[in-house]
Order: C-alpha cells, then sequence, then structure tokens
C-alpha cells in the first residue's frame, strides 16, 4: 500500500480512495495546502491595498471612472494561464520564479476590487457624506472614519470573491510546475496511464473546495466583527 | 449674527440659484427661509458654511468674512441638520451624538456622558443609546440629528428641512420641542422649509424667497400674513392669512361675562337649577372646566348625580393671555356659543361669545 502512486492497483483507483492517497502523501500534500493557501490570500491583500487608492480616485474624479473600469475589466478577460507565463518575461523574473504567481493574481484581485471599492464608497448615503462635511470633518477623516467603515460591506463581499477565485487560479498554476495543490491534477494526469487514476485528481478537488470554504467563512467572520451595526439592519 | 451682503451663487452650469441676496439672521432669533421648490434656500444655506462657496458678494458671521476661515474649522462653531439625519450607520446613537466632541480633541467617556444628557435633552430615552441609527423611527433619528449637531454648543445652528420628512403628527411634536429648546438655548438659527405655515409657527423673522434666489420679503410672521409687499408673498402665504394673523396677536383685556358653574360632586338637581338657557358649566376641584352640561341630557341613570359621560367637553379653551384666534375658536367650538376662558392657573374666568370676539378683532383693525 505505500506505493500506490507508483503503482496504482484497480481497487486504489476508485475516486473515493482519496483519504488513503492523503495519509500516503500527507506532508507534501499539507505543504501544498499552506502554500495555496498563502498564494491565495497574500495577492488579495495587496491588492486591495492597491484598489483603495485606485477606487478612491474613480470616485472622487467621476471622469476617471468609465476607463478605469473599462481597464481593469480588460484585465480581468486575460486568461489567467497566460498571464502567468508572461508575468516573468514582463517583468524580467526568470520563469518559476516565486513571485510569478502572486504578481499575476495581485494584477487579478486590483482588477477585480477596483470596482468593488469604487463601488462601495458610491453605496454611502449622501446625506451621510454631507454630514460628515457639514460637522467639520477633513476629506482624510471622512474617508477613513465614515465612508471606507460603511463600505466595509460591499468591499468584503468582493473580497469573498476575489479570494475564492484566487483559490482556483493557484490550481492552474500548480499544473504548469509550481508547487501547490494544482501538482495533484498534474500528478493524477501523468498516473493516469494506461488507465484511470482518480484519487490524486479528488483529493486536488476536495482540498481546493475546503480551503475555499475556510477562506470565506474566515472573511465573513471578520466582516461581522467589523460591522455591528449591520447586524442591527438585519435584526429589523 | 449672520449677514449675506449681496450674496450670490451662480453654479457652473450658469444656473443663478442666489443673486444678489441681502439678508440678517439676528443672534439668538429663528430666521427661516421660506419658498417654492429650486428658489435657492439650501444654496443660501450652504454658503453660511461654505459647503457652497458664493460666486460673488460676502457673508459675514459675527462681522468676520467667512470666505477668510478655513472650512472645516468654520463648520466646527455651525451645527448642521438635514432632511434625512444623515446620522453614520455605523456608530451606536451616543457615538453619532458625540462625533463632534471627540473630533475636538474630547475624552471619549466625557464626551459619551455629555451625549447622554442630550439625549434626553432632545426628548429621548436612553435605552436608544446603544442601539444603531436603523433600529430607530424616522422622527427619532432626526431628533438625534439635533442632539449630534448641538453636541459641541456652537452658537450658530443651520437646518434644512429637518421636520419635513416625518409624518404631521410627528412633525408638530417636534416643532414643538425645537421651540422649547431654543428657548432654553438661544441659538442664532437659519431655517428652511417650503412650509409657510411652519416657517409663520418657528420663525422670528421670515425670509420669503422667489425662484431666481432673489428676497421677496422679511418680515415677522404677523407682519407677513397680514401684510404681504406683493402678490407673490400673498399668494405663497395663503388664502386664510387674515384669520392666521389673528393667532400672532394677543387680545389683552377681554370682556369676559360672569357664567354660573356647579362643581362635579354637585347633585344633578342643584345642577339644573342653576343652569343658564338649559346648560350649565362643570368644574372640577381646583375650579378647572370639565365641560358643559345639557339640562335635557339628565342624571346618570339610577342615581342623583351629574353624569360625567354627557359633559360636552369638545370646545376649546382659551387663555386670558390668549390670541385672537384661540378666543374666536373658543366662541364657535363652544356648544353653548359662549367661550370658555380660564386663568393662568388653569381655573375658570369666565366666557365670552363670537359676537364679541368680532367686535374686539374690527375695533382692533380700527385702532391700528
Ligand atoms: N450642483 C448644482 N448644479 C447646478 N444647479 C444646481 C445645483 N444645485 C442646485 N442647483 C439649482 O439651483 C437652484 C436652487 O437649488 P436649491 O437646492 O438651493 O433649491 P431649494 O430652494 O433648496 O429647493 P428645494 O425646496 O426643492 O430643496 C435650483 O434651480 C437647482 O436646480
Ligand atoms: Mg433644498
Amino acid at each position: 500500500m505505500i506505493a500506490a502512486a507508483d503503482s496504482p492497483s484497480s481497487a486504489s483507483s476508485s475516486p473515493w480512495h482519496f483519504f488513503g492517497y492523503f495519509m500516503d502523501h500527507r506532508s507534501e500534500d499539507l505543504g501544498w495546502l499552506w502554500t495555496h493557501a498563502w498564494l491565495s490570500v497574500v495577492p488579495v491583500i495587496v491588492g486591495l491595498l492597491i484598489a483603495l487608492p485606485l477606487g478612491w480616485l474613480s470616485r472622487r474624479y467621476g471622469w476617471l471612472y468609465p476607463p478605469m473600469m473599462s481597464i481593469t475589466g480588460l484585465l480581468y478577460t486575460i486568461p489567467s494561464i497566460a498571464l502567468f507565463v508572461l508575468v516573468p518575461p514582463l517583468l524580467g523574473l526568470s520563469s518559476l520564479d516565486p513571485l510569478q504567481v502572486p504578481i499575476a493574481l495581485t494584477v487579478y484581485s486590483v482588477a477585480l476590487l477596483v470596482r468593488v471599492v469604487a463601488d462601495g464608497l458610491a453605496s454611502v448615503p449622501d446625506e451621510v457624506n454631507q454630514a460628515a462635511t457639514a460637522i467639520g470633518y477633513t476629506r482624510a477623516r471622512r474617508l477613513f472614519t465614515v465612508e471606507l467603515p460603511v463600505a466595509v460591506p460591499v468591499i468584503a463581499a468582493g473580497l469573498r470573491v476575489a479570494t475564492v477565485s484566487n483559490v482556483s487560479m493557484v490550481a492552474i498554476a500548480g499544473t504548469i510546475g509550481l508547487s501547490n495543490l494544482g501538482q495533484l491534477f498534474q500528478i493524477g494526469k501523468d498516473l493516469s496511464t494506461p488507465t484511470a487514476y482518480y484519487p490524486p485528481i479528488v483529493l486536488g478537488i476536495v482540498l481546493c473546495v475546503l480551503l475555499a470554504l475556510v477562506l470565506d467563512s474566515v472573511i465573513l467572520l471578520l466582516t461581522r466583527l467589523a460591522t455591528p451595526w449591520r447586524r442591527a439592519v438585519a435584526a429589523r | 449674527m449672520i449677514r449675506f451682503e449681496a450674496a450670490s451663487k451662480t453654479y457652473p452650469d450658469g444656473t443663478i440659484a442666489v443673486d444678489a441676496l441681502d439678508l440678517v439672521a439676528p443672534s439668538g432669533q429663528i430666521t427661516v427661509l421660506v419658498g417654492p421648490s429650486g428658489c435657492g434656500k439650501t444654496t443660501s444655506l450652504r454658503m453660511i458654511n461654505r459647503m457652497i462657496d458664493a460666486t460673488g458678494g460676502r457673508i459675514l458671521l459675527d462681522d468676520q468674512d467667512i470666505g477668510k476661515v478655513e472650512p472645516a474649522e468654520l463648520r466646527r462653531g455651525i451645527g448642521y441638520v438635514i432632511q434625512h439625519a444623515g446620522l453614520f450607520p455605523h456608530r451606536t446613537i451616543i457615538d453619532n451624538i458625540a462625533s463632534v466632541p471627540i473630533m475636538l480633541g474630547r475624552k471619549k467617556k466625557q464626551a459619551r456622558a455629555d451625549a447622554m444628557e442630550l439625549l434626553e435633552r432632545v426628548g429621548l430615552d436612553q435605552k436608544f443609546a446603544h442601539r444603531y441609527p436603523v433600529q430607530l423611527s424616522g422622527g427619532q433619528q432626526q431628533r438625534v440629528g439635533v442632539a449630534r449637531a448641538l453636541a459641541a454648543d456652537p452658537p450658530v445652528m443651520l437646518m434644512d428641512e429637518p421636520f419635513s420628512a416625518v409624518d404631521p403628527v410627528v412633525r408638530e411634536q417636534l416643532q414643538d420641542e425645537f421651540l422649547r429648546l431654543q428657548g432654553e438655548l438661544g441659538k442664532t438659527i437659519v431655517f428652511v422649509t417650503h412650509d409657510i405655515d411652519e416657517a409663520i409657527k418657528l420663525g422670528d423673522q421670515v425670509a420669503v424667497l422667489r425662484v431666481g434666489g432673489r428676497l421677496a420679503q422679511m418680515a415677522t410672521p404677523a407682519e407677513l400674513l397680514s401684510n404681504p409687499i406683493d402678490d407673490f408673498v400673498a399668494n405663497f402665504v395663503g388664502r386664510d392669512r387674515g384669520y392666521r394673523a389673528l393667532g400672532f396677536e394677543v387680545v389683552g383685556a377681554l370682556p369676559l361675562e360672569p357664567e354660573p358653574t356647579v362643581a362635579l360632586s354637585s347633585s344633578f338637581d342643584q345642577a339644573a337649577r342653576a343652569a343658564q338657557d338649559g346648560w350649565i358649566l362643570v368644574l372640577d376641584d381646583a375650579r378647572r372646566p370639565q365641560g358643559w352640561l345639557a339640562v335635557d341630557d339628565g342624571p346618570a341613570p339610577g342615581s342623583e348625580a351629574i353624569n360625567p359621560v354627557t359633559l360636552r367637553r369638545g370646545g376649546t379653551v382659551a387663555d386670558v393671555d390668549g390670541t385672537y384666534r384661540a378666543v374666536l375658536d373658543a366662541a364657535l367650538s363652544s356648544p353653548t356659543g359662549r367661550g370658555v376662558v380660564v386663568d393662568r392657573d388653569g381655573a375658570f374666568a369666565g366666557t365670552i361669545n363670537a359676537t364679541q370676539v368680532v367686535e374686539l378683532i374690527e375695533s382692533r383693525g380700527v385702532a391700528s
């Protein structure tokens, strides 16, 4: 049984054998899971930090909004595999550089989050902004203590989408040789000649889904903690 | 004191919202800006705290040109209340109220304690303190908006249709409390409304604006009702202005008639014997009027006592210091035609009938 992956038997090629496969390759799989998690989360955080000023600008200067949305929309339509491959030559990195994937994913996150930030700021009721101005808040104080906090629900919803879609895009990076859960799909494919061998593939799917669920729940939880006033809305 | 000196605002698209407005809002008084929609009320108001900058003329606040004051700085000394309150949805009521003091650097604990006091002052229970704005009704939110504007005790308050988004009953309550509060605080208030009745009720002086942002007339409410300067103002003030003007003039010495009365505890027979024209006024132990008793209604079933159920309580009661309107209303609403007048303690003073009131009104017209 120790060598299941090397000489797949017909019994252990059942898709349901993924747990056994996991137990046999625990340390390697957990390592990939860990990297996968980081690769999914860090680009969203960096992306948010870049998207905040961009989103604010396209809200503050109305004429910036349409071009900003077109550009970020276009970025999002570039297939992820192409972006992974293009990043190293464009930035002068070696291919398989550890920054290749985070940079590409940050681009996607920025593309998604600029709109989210701009729309989040737009969701702040006009009279709330007016009241903040009228009581003598400076523009910066208003942004940080009123507009952004009130925009949290909209921005958080965008963060959830960005994070979950990152989980699946990281997996694609795995299939071009970067070490994360995507490797499981590559292994499954390699082991599937001559006969189909499912356990690594199913394991990859299961771990990706679990990771996405956990990250999503964490953001949801943090959002709830940051917006006690939303519960008041719900309980109304 | 706030002084507009030929202040104008032309928007970038060419709209002239305010045109060479000259206006003085005296300290410690309520100045109401009233006029049809789009006449430039909001624009005028916002020029005072520089949320909108004048494009011509200038505005002085206590003799200082506000154009020379840093806007954020200026606004900290000016409370501002808007139509939908504009409370911060992510802050509790208490923290909404404490916003300005905290911004000004007051200790959080002290600011919250002060906010608690203010909450009560604007007529809200302290149980609301830790709720969020969505958990309050529109009228309650509006009170919080007023409390927030008052929190740093600014000498000047700007109010833009603060009571127009609530139903008429609540509006009336809010107006009454606002007047009571102003009686205690004596702020310099500029109040915007499109409702002439509200303007007349609240204003120490009322500025009527016409579309295009020009001042049509600036006068006290009584003056506005009795002496509108032109057709526009006359139409805007409304058709029954003659009658409403009576609500601003105190009659002074009322020629009261004596009226037989009985105590509520008397027997029906005593009451019937004292009655005049089949009616008798019933008082309580403190001599406060309770209602008119019609002798024809008879005593309470199966007893000799006055039947409190049959008392006619519908008539209004006028104060000896009442206005012509209050006294006339008392006479007209009385089932006997004799209006009930009470002294300052609410005790019965005498009656007066409508003919007498009308004579008073007419002789007033001759005298003045
Ligand atoms: N930002 C703006 N740009 C161009 N025109 C404006 C702007 N704001 C207001 N106006 C115009 O200026 C005029 C005065 O507007 P304002 O808001 O002061 O009226 P208002 O008296 O407060 O009306 P309402 O009773 O409806 O609130 C209107 O004709 C309005 O259309
Ligand atoms: Mg207005």
